[in-house]
């Protein structure tokens, strides 16, 4: 069982003890993760793997991991998984939960993955009310491949494809993808977290145990779009992080809710 | 006077009169497929309305999806489950289809692909593929509609053996035509266990299961990487291609002339073929039955001391390419097939017609001044 963090607010800089509690990590995590400094994918991670174990349904879980610097999680996630073309994850997700019904399946995709190359997957597997649940890992550019835009990249943000900021004349708008599936009939449960803050991050953890309580109650499809951190893709300092994230996509994508779970009691 | 039949035991199971897409769909239901997912594109659209029906009511799921991209994705996760499962379409539809199929292949994911294609121009696709990496897809191409229900079950027998998708080349014939065929169960022997199938039971033991091209392995159990894992799928299809193959031919031991043709084209040529030995030419035929591996060495055998090869084949020339490969003298080989396609653009066009075939047989024996003879 995962323990719980007591957050204590304080402006000082962490004690001995600050180490066993950053040294802890949930027991479906293999080993150290690879990616840069101040990124917030690893957060989402090991937020889903707590929720996992919190819900004792590890031994039935399926993880269905899309194309991302978050697909090196393969490596470190004690989890059967497939690992699936670009974009593809919800048709994977919809045949694995179809022959295995009493499993819990999850896909693990970015802004990329989910809303660039596989926004018509995602959009169908919701529409069918596909009883699987979806993590969005947004972090608004292409990490994996060096900060480039994608569909959620905001307007104003830099990337390498939009070097002088996305101008919606040149690069289109961006893509609220979370707010269309929360639009779609078959969609039991969609928010909107991000791992910017203690309190973001325990919050964000709470609407993906509502989504797995969602799958498991056989609700339909819910959807859980987390802001991660990319201060490499953003152009920004590791520790700026999370004020660049609440200052430009935390304005365009706001946090919450989108379709509340309704037979639930989160 | 009421007398009591005698009880005789009924020969099991009977003669059905069924359109070969029904026929095709019964069989891979009674070869365990229980995924099927699919896009309607004619001719394949019948075989996706059947299964529609009929998966269902054999505990199955069917998925009419919006894109034969989805529906490629979902057959290989259901088949990362260990589930037999399946999906076709024909010609563009395939093409969208293919990324998938590759990546099946290289992360060794069972499932079957029913090309129910138009014509006979998506040989190229089947045997080369348009996807990525050091792959092939095993291919059954049969020539009629009882042919293609055993091949069916063959397929997903195969498909399961070696941890690969494979493909049934059919045509408008093989899902269009009504025929009388015995529907049963065949037996095709043990399989190794599903050791591989996702399941999520080893979840959290520090064991758990993945299926991933690059075969990275977990932190705690390195995998092969992409290299070592590559150089093992490429040592598995060199097996294949060594094991599978699978041909037929006749008269090829007493023949100037060999005709080598597949699928449905095959059944027009060995219906001449017969027509002209009872005329007394000294002729014979050879069937690739997969197309991929292709049977190199039995047509090899087929074309020796051989006069003539003439290859048949309702596209642009493709097999020729394989034929080439293999026959014993290259410079025997002449084309005799062509594009044939229907006003429609959806089925066989005038050339598959036996009086034009025979035709083109007696003008390539003719016109043809002979290198050598039989010895």
């Amino acid at each position: 069982m995962t323990r719980e963090l007591e957050l204590v607010p304080t402006d000082r800089p962490p004690g001995g003890d600050a180490r066993k509690v950053a040294d802890f990590r949930p027991s479906l995590m293999l080993g150290e993760h690879s990616l840069c400094p101040g990124c917030g994918e690893p957060v989402a991670l090991r937020i889903l793997l707590e929720t996992l174990q919190d819900l004792g349904i590890v031994q039935r879980t399926i993880g269905v991991v899309g194309h991302g610097c978050y697909g090196s999680f393969v490596r470190i996630m004690d989890v059967d998984v497939l690992q699936c073309l670009h974009g593809r994850a919800p048709s994977c997700a919809t045949g694995i939960k179809r022959m295995r019904p009493d499993t819990a399946v999850f896909t693990m995709q970015g802004d990329g993955d989910m809303v660039n190359e596989g926004l018509q997957e995602v959009i169908h597997t919701a529409a069918r009310g596909e009883n699987v649940t979806a993590i969005l890992l947004n972090n608004g550019v292409f990490g994996d491949t060096g900060g480039q835009q994608t569909a959620t990249t905001v307007l104003g943000q830099r990337t390498k494809t939009s070097i002088e900021g996305r101008d919606a004349a040149q690069h289109g708008h961006p893509i609220p993808l979370a707010d269309i599936v929360a639009s779609l009939d078959g969609v039991a449960y969609v928010a909107r977290g991000a791992v910017g803050t203690a309190g973001s991050v325990a919050r964000t953890k709470r609407m993906i145990r509502t989504a797995f309580e969602s799958q498991l109650a056989g609700e339909g499809f819910s959807l859980v779009e987390i802001l991660t951190m990319c201060p490499t893709g953003w152009f920004v300092g590791a520790p700026q992080g999370a004020e660049y994230m609440a200052e430009s996509m935390e304005q365009v994508y706001p946090l919450g809710d989108l379709r509340p779970r309704v037979s639930g009691t989160s | 006077m009421n007398v009591a039949a005698p009880s005789v035991p009924q020969p099991q199971p009977q003669l059905q009169l069924l359109e070969g897409a029904t026929a095709i769909a019964e069989s891979a239901i009674l070869a365990g497929c229980r995924f099927f997912a699919g896009y309607p594109m004619s001719p394949f659209t019948p075989l996706l309305e059947h299964m529609s029906r009929a998966l269902p009511a054999a505990g199955g799921v069917c998925i009419n999806v919006e894109s034969e991209i989805e529906g490629v994705n979902m057959a290989l996760g259901a088949g990362a489950t260990g589930a037999r499962a399946a999906t076709g379409s024909c010609g563009q539809g395939i093409a969208l289809m293919q990324e998938a199929v590759a990546e099946a292949a290289l992360n060794e994911t069972p499932m079957v692909v029913f090309n129910m294609a138009r014509n006979q121009q998506d040989y190229f696709q089947s045997t080369r593929g348009g996807g990525w990496g050091d792959y092939r897809t095993i291919t059954l191409a049969p020539k009629d509609v009882p042919e293609a229900v055993e091949h069916t079950q063959l397929l997903f027998h195969l498909s399961q053996l070696h941890r690969a998708p494979t493909v049934l080349y059919g045509d408008p014939l093989l899902a269009q035509t009504r025929v009388g065929v015995h529907l049963r169960k065949i037996d095709f022997g043990e399989l190794p266990p599903q050791d591989w199938a996702l399941d999520g039971t080893r979840s959290g033991t520090g064991k758990s299961r993945q299926i991933w091209t690059w075969a990275m392995g977990k932190a705690t159990d390195p995998g092969l990487g992409p290299d070592g894992h590559w150089q093992q799928i490429a040592a598995k299809f060199d097996r294949i291609a060594e094991t599978e193959q699978r041909s037929e031919s006749r008269y090829a031991e007493d023949c100037d002339t060999l005709v080598v043709a597949f699928g449905s084209a095959a059944k027009f040529v060995e219906y001449v073929v017969e027509e002209l030995r009872d005329e007394g030419h000294r002729i014979g035929w050879f069937r690739p039955i997969t197309l991929w591996p292709f049977p190199g060495p039995a047509l090899a055998a087929a074309t020796r001391g051989v006069r003539r090869v003439l290859v048949f084949e309702l596209n642009a020339g493709q097999m020729i390419d394989d034929v080439r490969q293999y026959a014993d003298d290259r410079d025997a080989i002449r084309f005799i097939g062509g594009v044939s396609i229907h006003e429609s653009g959806l089925s066989f066009g005038p050339l598959l017609d036996a009086p034009e075939i025979r035709a083109r047989i007696l003008a390539a024996s003719a016109a043809d001044s002979p290198t050598r003879s039989r010895p």
